[in-house]
Parts: structure tokens; C-alpha cells; sequence
């Protein structure tokens, strides 16, 4: 048989698979014939996590939760506390009241503003120290082996008792927050990338052996990709813990522009509990956006060949 | 690699194991005096009882591994190699994963982009260049996977049970497939399976492997003229010889 015999049967497959002829293709090569009728949509994306539902089924029940919470609080507070300690829980729609309050408000939104600068200043870097410093443990098994020691004690260390410390050190001013957040936030993102760097299946790797590819090439080709889902989850970790490290720096530290964490200091000071409770759950809810936004950015990133939750 | 490039285009074996061994740092003995040639033209199947060292032969034919003892000659640089599995990056679509080995040889876009598109037209996944793998069947990720190889252009093509997690089905077709781009692109095969049938089926010459360590303890020469007819598998003569070299791989078992 002359090779151009071949070179035609070879592109009659082709067509036969694109164009659903012949019932015995059809049936041989079934899985194709799915996808050709919707290529790119739902097909071969697992069922889970696909809210294609929308509407009231995906907003509801959070909803329905919320409701729920702030009738507790209301039932606790008018209810079960006695009247001489209410004080402590004031009623949700006064709490609520102060995000509109002249006197309070500006100060508050303010205040969210440093706290957002200093978490967002010290997320950034923890992310770029975080992958810098797992990228060198996986260059080599010595490095890893000492270096991974001390991003465990950036965990285990009790970053509380350490905080005074870094006001002496670095000021109680901008910088000093900034690095207690970066301390708080540093070790997911180095366990999380590195742990990434190195799922990468072994066989993949022969693949770039085999062309005698570089270490640089198989970082940036292969193993970086492939951290990428990993890496995206440890940003949305360190992400709402920036937001905690900035207040807590806020907190001790109470010089220079104050966060909202100077701001609950001092609300707690003073026992003024509507503009308490209106501060944390500001603070609270910026950590809800920081994290939920780097869900949408990973999604948007890595979604489309793997599922992200 | 002492060849000179003209050596290496006229010496008709490519591959050639001399009493290979291979002892792993583990002490385990995978394979032990394998005599092995594959010659330009040739396919050659190796069936063997799982563990008995199939995949050891290929790594160290594609310098994954060397040996331990003897003599392992490999006489051409173009060497494919197909995995168990299909081993696609999942973030890059069809013609990116195919485009991958050209471009870790730093050939320019626009040759990548010509030799993806012609390996892809080959193995019948024309249309499906922008799907990702998660998008494709499982015979399509080894038809990408092949094509990926196919870039190389190989002289060697080295098969590690290519199809052995496909259905019965899509496996056959796709042993045309693959008969049809030995005939066109006049590669040597080496190919691992379990089925003693695909062997038989697929080769030139079937080699049957022992139990671990793995030797190889039979050789049959298969007679059925190229390009090969897919009926020729409901032949007597055919059922014959499967019905010999499973009785070998029985015996290499029992040894
Ligand atoms: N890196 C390794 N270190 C130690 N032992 C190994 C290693 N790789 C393989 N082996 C052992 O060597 C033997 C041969 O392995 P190999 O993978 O070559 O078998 P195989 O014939 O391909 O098996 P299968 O058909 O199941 O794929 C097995 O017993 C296996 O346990
Ligand atoms: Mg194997």
C-alpha cells in the first residue's frame, strides 16, 4: 500500500470523528461525539461545584443564616441578658446605625483603609517571600532540609508575644505592621507552594528529562503550573490572615496612622460597645472580601483545567 | 555516542541489549542478561507477567536508567517515547501539549506550530486542537500523547502499554491507528503490553519475558504481511500463534 493511501485514511479518521459518519465510529468513539455536540461547556467537568443553578439557590441559605444570627442576637440580648448588662450587646440595628453615624463613621472607613494598606503591603510580600523561599527548598533536599525547620516555627511561634518585640525593633508605625503581617501570612503561602511545586507527577517529569530540559525550564514549564492551584489556595489563606496580622499590629502598635485594630482598642477601652462591635465585624467582613476575591482570581486563573474550590 | 551522524543514518539496528542487566539501589533485580535488538523496520512487542521488568527495558532504552551490567546501545537520537498514561499537562490545551517537546528543543513557534498540526492530523484529532485534556476521552489523551511523540519524528519509538487502560473497543482502533502511522512514518517500534493479542497483533516479532527478574525466555517471528488487515485477528493461523506465545508466557511464569 503507497504512503499516500495512508495519508488519506489518515484524514477520512479525522473527518469520520468530526462529522459523526458511519454508525460504527459513532458507536467506537462515542466519548468524541458527546464533546463535538457542546465542545467546550459542560463537557467532562465533574458535576460537583458548578453553581449553574444561580438565583436563590447559591445567595439563600447564607442569607437565611444571616437572618438567623441577628435574630439570636436580638433574642439574646432583649431576652436572656438582664437589663443592667445589655449594654454589652447592643442591638444589631444600633451596631448598624454606626456605619452611618457622622461622628464615628469617617474615622471607622478611615481606619479600614490603613488596615487594608498595611494587609494588603504585607500579603504582597508574603507572597513573593513565600514562593521565593519555596522555590529554594525545592532546588535541593539540603536546602529544604534547613530551611523548612524555621518556616514551621513562623507557625508554632507565638507571634503575640513577639509583636512587642518588632514595635521596638521597627517602630510602632507602618513598617512594624506591616511585618507582623507578613509574619502571620508567610508560612501557608511556603507550605502551600512548595507542597505544589512538588505534587508534580513523576512521569511528567520524565517527560522533560527525556529533552534534557533545565532545572529553570522544569520549574517555570512544568512544576510552577502545576503548583498554581496550590499556590492559589495558600494566597487565599494568607490572605484573610494578613488581615488578622494587620490588626493585631494595630492593636499594640498604637502610633503612627491607626487601623481598625487601634480603633477596637479603643472602643474596648471605653466600653463603647455599638462602634465595637460595628468595627469587628467591618474588620471581619474586609477579610471576607480579601479571601472570597482570591477565590475568584484562582478561579479565574487555574478553573478552567482544574477545580478550584 | 561515539557515532558519527552518517553512522547513525545507515546502521540498521537501532536498539541493541547485550546481556543488560539492571539491579535497582534497592537490591531488587529487574532484569537480568536481556538480549534485545530492534532493527529499522521492525516492530517488536515484549509481553511479559507484571513486574517482571517490562518498563525497566524501556527506561533504559531511553537512558532513564542505565544499566548495571552489559551492553546497552541506543543508535539514534530521535527516541519517542509513549507512557502508561497519557502524562498531558492539564493546563495546556491539545496543540499546546503537542507543541511541548519542540518546544523544550527551542524550535521557533512557527516549526512547532507545523509539526503539532501535522502530528495532530495524524492520529485523527484535527478539530480538537483548542480542548483541554479533562475535555478529551481517554483514547484521545492517548492519541494527544502519541502525537506529542509523533513531533519528534522518532527513528525509535518506545510504547509502555500505551492503551493497556483503554476498552477493548477503542484499543483496537487504536492499534490500526498506530499500525497505520508505523507503516507511513517508518519508525522501530518497541512496544510493552499485557495482551498477548495487541502483540501479536501489532508486531513484527513478539518476545516473551520470564517473571521478575525479567529475561527474555521465547522469540516469534510474525509472518502476517504490513499494513495488516484487522480481520486477519479472527484467522486461525492468528488464534494459533496468540495460543503459542501464551503457553510461552505460562512457562516463562511457571521458570
Ligand atoms: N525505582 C525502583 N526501585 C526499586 N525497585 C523498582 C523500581 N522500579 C521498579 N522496581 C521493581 O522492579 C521490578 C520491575 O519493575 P517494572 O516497572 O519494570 O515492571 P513491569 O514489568 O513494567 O510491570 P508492570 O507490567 O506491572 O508495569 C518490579 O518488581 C518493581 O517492583
Ligand atoms: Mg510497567
Amino acid at each position: 500500500m503507497s504512503t499516500e493511501r495512508v495519508v488519506n485514511d489518515g484524514i477520512d479518521t479525522a473527518e469520520a470523528t468530526r462529522d459523526l459518519m458511519g454508525a460504527e465510529r459513532q458507536a467506537l468513539e462515542h466519548h468524541d461525539t458527546e464533546l463535538e455536540i457542546a465542545p467546550t461547556t459542560a463537557a467532562a467537568v465533574p458535576l460537583k461545584r458548578r453553581g449553574s443553578r444561580g438565583g436563590i439557590a447559591n445567595w439563600g441559605p447564607p442569607v437565611a443564616v444571616a437572618v438567623l444570627i441577628v435574630g439570636l442576637w436580638y433574642f439574646v440580648g432583649s431576652v436572656v441578658l438582664e437589663p443592667s448588662k445589655s449594654y454589652l450587646l447592643p442591638p444589631p440595628h444600633e451596631v448598624f446605625a454606626v456605619y452611618f453615624n457622622p461622628k464615628v463613621a469617617p474615622d471607622m472607613y478611615e481606619a479600614l483603609w490603613n488596615t487594608a494598606v498595611v494587609a494588603l503591603g504585607g500579603l504582597f510580600i508574603a507572597i513573593v517571600l513565600g514562593i521565593v523561599w519555596a522555590v529554594a527548598m525545592n532546588q535541593a533536599k539540603w536546602i529544604e532540609r534547613s530551611l523548612y525547620p524555621y518556616a514551621v516555627i513562623l507557625q508554632t511561634i507565638p507571634i503575640l508575644a513577639l509583636v512587642p518585640l518588632i514595635g521596638f525593633w521597627f517602630g510602632f508605625d507602618f513598617a512594624a505592621r506591616v511585618i507582623v503581617a507578613i509574619l502571620i501570612a508567610l508560612f501557608p503561602m511556603v507550605s502551600n507552594t512548595l507542597f505544589g511545586l512538588q505534587s508534580v507527577d513523576a512521569a511528567q517529569r520524565e517527560l522533560f528529562t527525556l529533552q534534557r530540559s533545565s532545572r529553570w525550564i522544569v520549574l517555570k514549564k512544568l512544576q510552577f503550573p502545576a503548583a498554581l492551584p496550590a499556590i492559589f489556595a495558600g494566597m487565599r489563606i494568607s490572605a484573610g490572615l494578613a488581615v488578622v496580622g494587620a490588626i493585631v499590629g494595630d492593636f499594640f502598635f498604637q502610633r503612627g496612622t491607626p487601623g481598625i485594630g487601634a480603633l477596637i482598642s479603643k472602643y474596648q477601652a471605653r466600653l463603647n460597645a455599638e462602634p465595637l462591635f460595628a468595627a469587628i465585624i467591618l474588620a471581619s467582613l474586609f477579610g471576607v472580601v480579601v479571601f472570597w476575591f482570591f477565590g475568584w482570581f484562582g478561579k479565574r486563573v487555574v478553573g478552567k483545567w482544574y477545580d478550584f474550590a | 555516542m561515539a557515532m558519527t551522524d552518517s553512522e547513525l543514518a545507515t546502521t540498521s539496528t537501532l536498539l541493541d541489549f547485550q546481556n543488560v542487566q539492571l539491579t535497582y539501589p534497592n537490591g531488587t533485580i529487574a532484569l537480568s542478561g536481556v538480549d534485545l535488538t530492534v532493527k529499522r523496520g521492525e516492530f517488536v512487542t515484549v509481553v511479559g507477567p507484571s513486574g517482571c521488568g517490562k518498563s525497566t527495558l524501556l527506561r533504559i532504552a531511553s537512558g532513564l536508567e542505565s544499566s548495571s551490567e552489559g551492553i546497552s546501545t541506543v543508535n539514534t537520537k530521535r527516541v519517542g517515547y509513549v507512557f502508561q498514561d497519557a502524562t498531558l499537562l492539564p493546563w495546556r490545551n491539545v496543540r499546546a501539549n503537542v507543541e511541548l517537546l519542540a518546544e523544550l528543543q527551542w524550535e521557533t513557534q512557527a516549526v512547532r506550530r507545523e509539526k503539532a498540526q501535522k502530528a495532530i492530523d495524524l492520529v485523527g484529532l484535527t478539530g480538537f486542537e483548542k480542548h483541554l485534556p479533562r475535555q478529551l476521552s481517554g483514547g484521545m489523551r492517548m492519541r494527544t500523547s502519541l502525537a506529542r511523540s509523533l513531533t519528534l519524528d522518532p527513528e525509535l519509538f518506545l510504547f509502555d502499554e500505551p492503551f493497556g487502560a483503554l476498552d477493548e473497543i477503542t484499543r483496537e482502533y487504536l492499534n490500526d491507528e498506530l499500525l497505520k502511522l508505523f507503516v507511513e512514518q517508518q519508525f522501530a517500534g518497541l512496544f510493552i503490553t499485557h495482551s498477548v493479542s495487541e502483540a501479536v497483533y501489532l508486531s513484527t516479532k513478539v518476545m516473551v519475558m520470564s517473571g521478575r527478574p525479567g529475561r527474555i525466555v521465547d522469540t516469534f517471528d510474525v509472518p502476517f504481511p504490513m499494513p495488516r488487515d484487522p480481520d486477519i485477528r479472527y484467522t486461525g493461523e492468528f488464534a494459533a500463534l496468540v495460543g503459542e506465545v501464551s503457553h510461552a508466557l505460562r512457562e516463562g511464569h511457571g521458570a
